[in-house]
């Protein structure tokens, strides 16, 4: 039997090993083919900070820095949870009001109710877990598209809000261990300590990495690469933490405010743990998989249906994160909580960041530059004393923006072939 | 035929409502054999796949695995038999790499963690062991690479699992001349390593270039199964258009009204082999 002979050439599989040269040719390669990943987000973020900086000096102090994180913590959360929606090509419109309803929840556990926080927490996130699962059940097993599902949901947890707070009262949430979340720091030691632990995580597991394919003789990036990664995220959090430990108090004899706000360490914890469900799991694996061919997904096994359900429950309990950290922040719960620009600022946070909205593609990391994105915008704009309005149309026109940079970049993918 | 059949069917009825797709067909596929199925557009060559990997129930018939008879029920129960089926349209992810892609629904664990550097090694041996050098990286993306090597990634998947048999559905239909010359040449190699592999083409020179047999379904029915080097191109287009050509194919007095006549029998099979 005659086989068809055709000339292979190139070395075998396993190409030269890569340098740093290599790398930085080959981002700026996948840049150009339209995979812009978090490039979008970190240029912006500079960018915005020196203006808001040049145009208002006090944003360019330590009180301000730390004003930052609280403000921008519950949208961040949300829009975490948003990822993984967004990774399937889905859509929650619904988070914002689920995190009202959770935060209205809470609210009425552990003030009306008189329980102590834990309870109102777990009561909280319970009622994020059954948002959850009854969105994604609607269309994953029902068949409604999720934008229909999660818009009716917009309208019917706005009600419920309502409901819940007895027509429009606000209800106070005094509780020292809650209140503490968005409004008190850690000491500084333990800032520094918190810090020193992650860089030491972080270091451990990437060099951990690079020996264990070492020793298999697999490709690895150069060790200067991992090194460099390090490095960069010890001077990130150092220079952070740094920042955050200085004295932001007007009057010291009064009462000293320094420190960590506490709600960022929440932040990490839940930004590490996603991102290793998303890259390390094979349940995350399938979130990409089905995110970018269902079909194939099918074919090779995947209960698809179970992942379609699955990530409406985790953003409808992340948004239950975000109500209690909003909640916490407001030291109340009101009506409009996790209302008006809450939804476009997490969905555009996670766009900012770059996830797309097309699914398939997206990280946890990304809701986390976005929503510093957002936050910056938001707090920028505010001491420049604009108007709301002005502020929900740039927010509108920046959520486009967003919108228009995942579209066009989706589309070079497309024409250069990569991704 | 020396050598028994690794995957032979007997028989195969199969009706959607009143159209009956397939009658009384019968296929054997050989240990280090390529076997091509042809026919014409519905003839039943998708269907047949579809009831050798268990997504459409047969109404009647056997399979027989290696001389056993076996049930296939469901596409797990053709998978642990060891049955792989590389589709036309692929099923590959364009988001994940070349590793996550064949690893899907399979991957490697140890404890929760994924084992990245198992399932790599695993990877690069497969395709070594196939002697696919045209892929650069084994982390890149499957939407960079081109038609030929995302059908290279489909059938390194297949086989990735000590499988057995490898049924390739129009593997070369959307690809250039250089892309089908190698995937052909890969065809080739799993046959060679042991496998049976079952090649269904429109393409008579990629048919006449690789196959070791051919069978020819002719409107639900199998018409002849012959060795290629017994059959002319000629012959193979006439089986494919009129169901007969010569001595093979339905008999020229159950030939003329051939479809509701009963099908081909054994006697035809395996020809002038």
């Amino acid at each position: 039997m005659s086989t068809t002979a055709v000339k292979q050439e190139g070395p075998a599989t396993v190409a030269s090993a890569p340098t740093i040269g290599s790398h930085v040719r080959g981002y700026f390669r996948r840049v150009r083919g339209g995979d812009i990943g978090a490039l979008p987000a970190v240029a912006g973020l500079l960018v915005l900070c020196t203006i808001f900086s040049i145009m208002r000096p006090s944003f360019l102090t330590a009180g301000n820095f730390a004003n930052l994180f609280t403000q921008g913590a519950a949208v961040t959360l949300i829009a975490m949870g948003l990822v993984f929606v967004l990774l399937l090509g889905e859509i929650d419109l619904s988070a914002g009001f689920a995190s009202g309803v959770c935060a209205a929840v809470l609210a009425n556990v552990i003030t009306v109710l008189g329980h102590p926080w834990y309870v109102a927490v777990l009561a909280a996130v319970l009622t994020g877990l059954v948002i959850g699962t009854s969105l994604g059940l609607l269309v994953a097993k029902v068949g409604i598209p999720s934008f229909v599902v999660t818009l009716a949901g917009f309208l019917a947890f706005q009600g419920v809000v309502l409901l819940l707070m007895e027509e429009g009262r606000n209800i106070s949430v005094r509780d020292p261990v809650l209140v503490a979340i968005a409004n008190r720091n850690l000491p500084p030691t333990l800032g520094w300590a918190l810090a020193a632990l992650a860089v030491a995580g972080f270091a451990a597991v990437q060099l951990l990495r690079y020996r264990k394919r070492a020793a298999r003789g697999l490709i690895n990036d150069p060790l200067a690469m991992v090194l460099a990664r390090i490095g960069v995220l010890a001077v990130v959090l150092g220079v952070a933490v740094y920042v955050l430990n200085l004295e932001r108090s007007r009057n010291v004899l009064i009462s000293s405010l320094k420190g960590v706000p506490i709600v960022v360490p929440i932040i990490a914890v839940l930004l590490v743990i996603w991102t290793f469900v998303l890259q390390r799991t094979s349940y995350g694996r399938h979130i990409y998989a089905v995110g970018g061919n269902k079909e194939a997904a099918r074919r090779a096994g995947i209960n698809v249906d179970r992942i379609r359900i699955s990530v409406f429950v985790i953003c409808s309990t992340m948004a239950a994160v975000g109500g209690i950290v909003a909640a916490s922040r407001a030291n109340s719960v009101d009506p409009n909580t996790g209302g008006s620009n809450v939804l476009l600022y997490a969905v555009g946070a996670a766009v900012i960041g770059g996830t797309s909205l097309f699914g398939g593609k997206g990280r946890v990391l990304d809701a986390v530059l976005g929503g510093a994105v957002v936050a910056v915008i938001d707090n920028g704009m505010g001491l420049m004393g604009y108007s709301p309005g002005v502020k929900y149309v740039v927010t509108g026109v920046v959520l486009l923006l967003a919108a228009s940079v995942d579209a066009l970049s989706r589309r070079r993918a497309a024409a250069t072939g990569n991704r | 035929m020396s050598a028994t059949p690794l995957l032979e069917l007997r028989g195969i009825d199969k009706s959607f409502g009143p159209v009956q797709v397939l009658r009384d067909v019968a296929l054997s596929a050989y240990p280090g054999e390529v076997t091509a199925l042809v026919g014409d557009n519905g003839a039943g060559k998708s269907t047949l796949v579809k009831c050798i990997s268990g997504i459409y129930p047969t109404d009647a018939g056997k399979f027989l695995f290696d001389g056993r008879p076996v049930s296939i029920n469901s596409p797990r129960d053709a998978a642990s038999l060891g049955i792989e089926v590389v589709y036309q349209d692929l099923a590959l992810c364009d988001n994940l790499d070349i590793v996550q892609n064949m690893f899907l629904g399979r991957e490697k664990r140890s404890g929760i963690v994924l084992d990245e550097p198992t399932m790599e090694q695993m990877a690069a041996e497969t395709l070594a062991g196939l002697s696919v050098r045209t892929v650069k990286s084994l982390r890149q993306h499957v939407s960079s690479l081109s038609g030929g090597q995302r059908q290279t990634v489909a059938i390194a998947k297949a086989v990735l699992w000590n499988s057995k048999v490898v049924i390739l559905d129009e593997p070369t239909a959307a690809l250039g001349v250089a892309q089908t010359a190698q995937v052909l040449e890969l065809v080739r190699r799993l046959a060679d390593s042991g496998l049976a592999v079952v090649l269904i083409s429109h393409n008579m020179n990629d048919v006449f270039a690789v196959s070791d047999r051919i069978a020819a379904l002719y409107l639900g029915q199998m018409v002849a199964q012959v060795k290629t080097t017994d059959i002319t191109h000629a012959q193979i287009v006439e089986l494919i258009t009129a169901g007969r050509t010569g001595t093979l194919g339905l008999t020229a007095d159950t030939g003329g009204n051939g479809n509701g006549s009963a099908p081909a029998g054994p006697q035809h099979r395996g020809g002038m082999a």
